[in-house]
């Protein structure tokens, strides 16, 4: 037997960089992630509750809302946010649209083998951060693994649960003809903003996605009582496509002022550039209240003393004529349909 | 927004739209020829304030609606290859082929990829040595410059795994077929800007000369085609037939001569078939003898591929100006964006789509 030569069992190695399969294999590694990067970074007494198969909660006779979302974003870090940001903010807004005080949320996450670790912990603190500045609470969760390839880095599911205060009524069916259409601030941002990093485009000056939380500007609105008749952030499809849904589901007519609705100069001269309409491109942050007119001037000078509303104007009205359609009012006089788009804007050849 | 804003100015809007009442004695057909200005017409309701008495004809002039179904169907039968990167701009994805669209066959698998230009595609072909990289290269003269030099780069750095498939078109030959179709009511053009921008005017003076139209060439924003229009308008009440320039701050009469020699030394004029037109001929572009290995319908032996139509199309009508989009009986029932019977329900700049999005509910 030569002499150097050593007899040793090969250990496996207990720290990664990336994400392996077997952190989502049901054993040490796994528990060992959930341990040090979620507990860790959501521990409170219900997050530790959420490691057996389900979370006790008390919402102490209120009305009860209810929402889900799956985020997925490419790239995962962008320019004002990433993609733990945007999973909290996107279903604190939901519940928030329905007046509801969010308080709970649950966080799923399916992990592609080879996600630095890094990454994943940058994006649970992000999350973690978010939810303590809107107020909600996330106890409970789960984690799965997918081969490298099945998967964009990270997906995540947020389920919430929110509180709806006493004699707080806001759903669109409680549109009606005359309530003026109220937008909380400049369009596009977010989708402009993960454009430029996704394509590589370079515009003048840094854009970043208005990706927020929206459930502190809602409680600040409730104010103005039940003359607040619907609310909807705005999401994929933007303004346009929010607008089409409020009216589709309360068969009225939506009249807008093509002068009244805030762009900012970056989002339109990118829109001009590459053939886009930023009253479709993605906002995370902003929202479109429908109130009644005599309300409507003292829901804007609240919203102008909220940082979550930057620019808040009222852009329209809510008409009888034409149901189910959002009519754009241009600036030269003429009128346009605002329609759905059958899918994703393309950016167009000349 | 600087260069913007002043050109969709409403009071200046007023004053030119005033004006054209002032000037307009009888009724006149002006046909714009690009689909950028369709979109912007339907946009900004720039036909609303017209006088009555002037109609506008929505031209040829959008790309992506005159690219033959053949040429779809070759590009969808390259993008379905496993060893191909088929870059398109955007909005080509949805336009149907006889079968399926670009979308489909990267839902099948196909590595379908939306680019911004030429150049990208080329980038593409650097990185993938072991990929084949097929930039689907469509458009009037606008694009054909940073096609030609995405070409001459590709020989230039020897690159065998980039090739392009060609579907390039001419102003000037269409509006010499649409003046001479037997139905033609065109009494005016507003031509492209862009296109003039990169190819001059003087290819526009033979054809005022021979059909005693006048062309002003136009840019794109409100006021640029109200302005067009009224420059027309001038020319046909004094009985005048000329070549003239409302796009000035973007278009000097000789072009560009550096785009214009890149084009030349990578293309030639070729004859070429248009979406519901037919043949036309010398009214496109091929690839010279000298950059021909770079033509993709020949490297994937798809050179012989054709296709007819869909019957219940009018897209030739439409295009050439006898009927306006929803003067079809398939329009917003058998035919919307979701489900295109043709190109320009589909295309940002097609005139079926323009009425859809913008006009829909309010039947003329």
């Amino acid at each position: 037997m030569p002499e150097d030569f050593n007899l040793s069992c090969p250990r496996p190695l207990d720290r990664h960089d990336t994400i392996q399969m077997a952190h989502g294999g049901g054993g040490r590694m796994m528990q060992r992630l959930i341990d040090g990067v979620f507990v860790s970074a959501f521990a409170g007494t219900e997050t530790r509750a959420a490691l057996h198969d389900s979370t006790v909660l008390d919402p102490g006779g209120a009305r009860v809302a209810f929402t889900t979302d799956t985020f997925v974003v490419n790239p995962l870090f962008f320019p004002g946010g990433d993609i733990g940001k945007l999973a909290v903010c996107g279903t604190v807004n939901d519940l928030a649209m329905s007046g509801a005080e969010p308080k709970w949320l649950s966080a799923a996450v399916v992990l592609e083998e080879g996600l630095p670790v890094a990454s994943l912990e940058e994006i649970v603190r992000s999350m973690q951060r978010t939810a303590e500045e809107a107020g909600v609470r996330i106890v409970t969760g789960d984690t799965k693994v997918v081969d490298r390839g099945k998967g964009d880095g990270i997906f995540i599911n947020t389920s919430g649960i929110g509180l709806v205060p006493e004699g707080i009524d806001i759903r669109p069916e409680r549109v009606q003809s005359g309530d003026a259409v109220v937008v909380s601030g400049d369009l596009g941002r977010h989708g402009i903003a993960i454009m430029s990093v996704r394509e590589g485009l370079e515009f003048e000056g840094a854009l970043e996605s208005d990706c927020d939380c929206l459930g502190d500007l809602v409680a600040a609105m409730r104010a103005v009582g039940p003359e607040l008749h619907c609310l909807r952030d705005l999401t994929r499809g933007g303004l346009a496509a929010a607008l089409n849904e409020i009216a589709g589901a309360a068969q009225v007519g939506v009249e807008l002022d093509e002068a009244s609705v805030p762009v900012a100069a970056q989002v339109a001269g990118a829109c001009e550039m590459l053939g886009l309409d930023p009253f479709y491109v993605a906002n995370e942050g902003r929202l479109v209240a429908i109130v009644s007119s005599e309300a409507a001037e003292s829901l804007v000078e609240i919203m102008r003393s909220h940082p979550g509303a930057p620019q808040p104007a009222i852009i329209g009205r809510v008409c009888g004529e034409h149901a189910g359609c959002v009519e754009l009012h241009g600036q030269l006089g003429g009128r346009r349909i605002l329609d759905l788009l059958s899918g994703e804007q393309m950016p167009r050849i000349c | 927004m600087k260069y913007v804003d002043e050109y969709r100015d409403p009071e200046g809007a007023r004053r030119l739209a005033e004006s054209i009442r002032k000037l307009v004695t009888r009724p006149w057909s002006i046909m714009e020829v690009c689909g950028g200005q369709t979109h912007s017409i339907l946009r900004f309701a720039i036909d609303e304030i017209l006088p009555p008495e002037v109609t506008l004809i929505h031209g040829p002039g959008c790309p992506v609606c005159v690219t033959p179904i053949e040429i779809l169907d070759k590009a969808l039968a390259i993008a379905a290859r496993e060893e191909v990167i088929f870059c398109s701009f955007g909005d080509m994805l949805r336009v149907p082929g006889s079968e399926k669209d670009l979308f489909t066959v990267k839902s099948e698998g196909g590595d379908v990829r939306i680019v911004y230009s030429p150049m990208d595609a080329l980038t593409l072909a650097r990185q993938n040595p072991d990929r084949e990289v097929v930039f689907f290269a469509v458009g009037f003269e606008t694009t054909a410059p940073a096609n030609a030099l995405a070409v001459a780069q590709a020989a230039k750095l020897g690159l065998k795994n980039f090739s392009i498939l060609v579907s390039h078109v001419l102003v000037p030959p269409a509006i010499e077929a649409i003046m001479t179709s037997p139905n033609c009511r065109v009494q005016g053009f507003l031509a492209a800007g862009h296109v003039c921008a990169i190819m001059g005017t003087s290819q526009y003076e033979p054809l005022t000369a021979k059909f005693g139209v006048p062309i002003v060439v136009t840019g794109f924003e409100p006021i640029d085609i109200l302005h067009g229009i009224e420059m027309c308008l001038r020319q046909l009440e004094e009985g005048r037939a000329e070549v003239e320039n409302q796009y000035a701050r973007s278009v000097r009469p000789e072009g560009n001569p550096i785009a214009i020699k890149q084009i030349e030394e990578v293309f030639e004029i070729s004859s070429r078939k248009w979406r519901g037109i037919g043949e036309i001929p010398r009214s496109g572009l091929k690839l010279s003898a000298a950059y021909e290995v770079f033509d993709a319908a020949t490297r994937f032996g798809v050179e012989q591929l054709t296709a007819d139509e869909p019957a219940e199309c009018i897209a030739g009508e439409v295009l050439q100006g006898h009927k306006k989009p929803h003067e079809c009986s398939a329009f917003g029932v058998q035919c919307t964006p979701e489900r295109p019977l043709g190109a320009p329900m589909v295309s940002s700049e097609g005139a079926c789509a323009a009425y859809y999005r913008y006009r829909r509910h309010r039947p003329e």
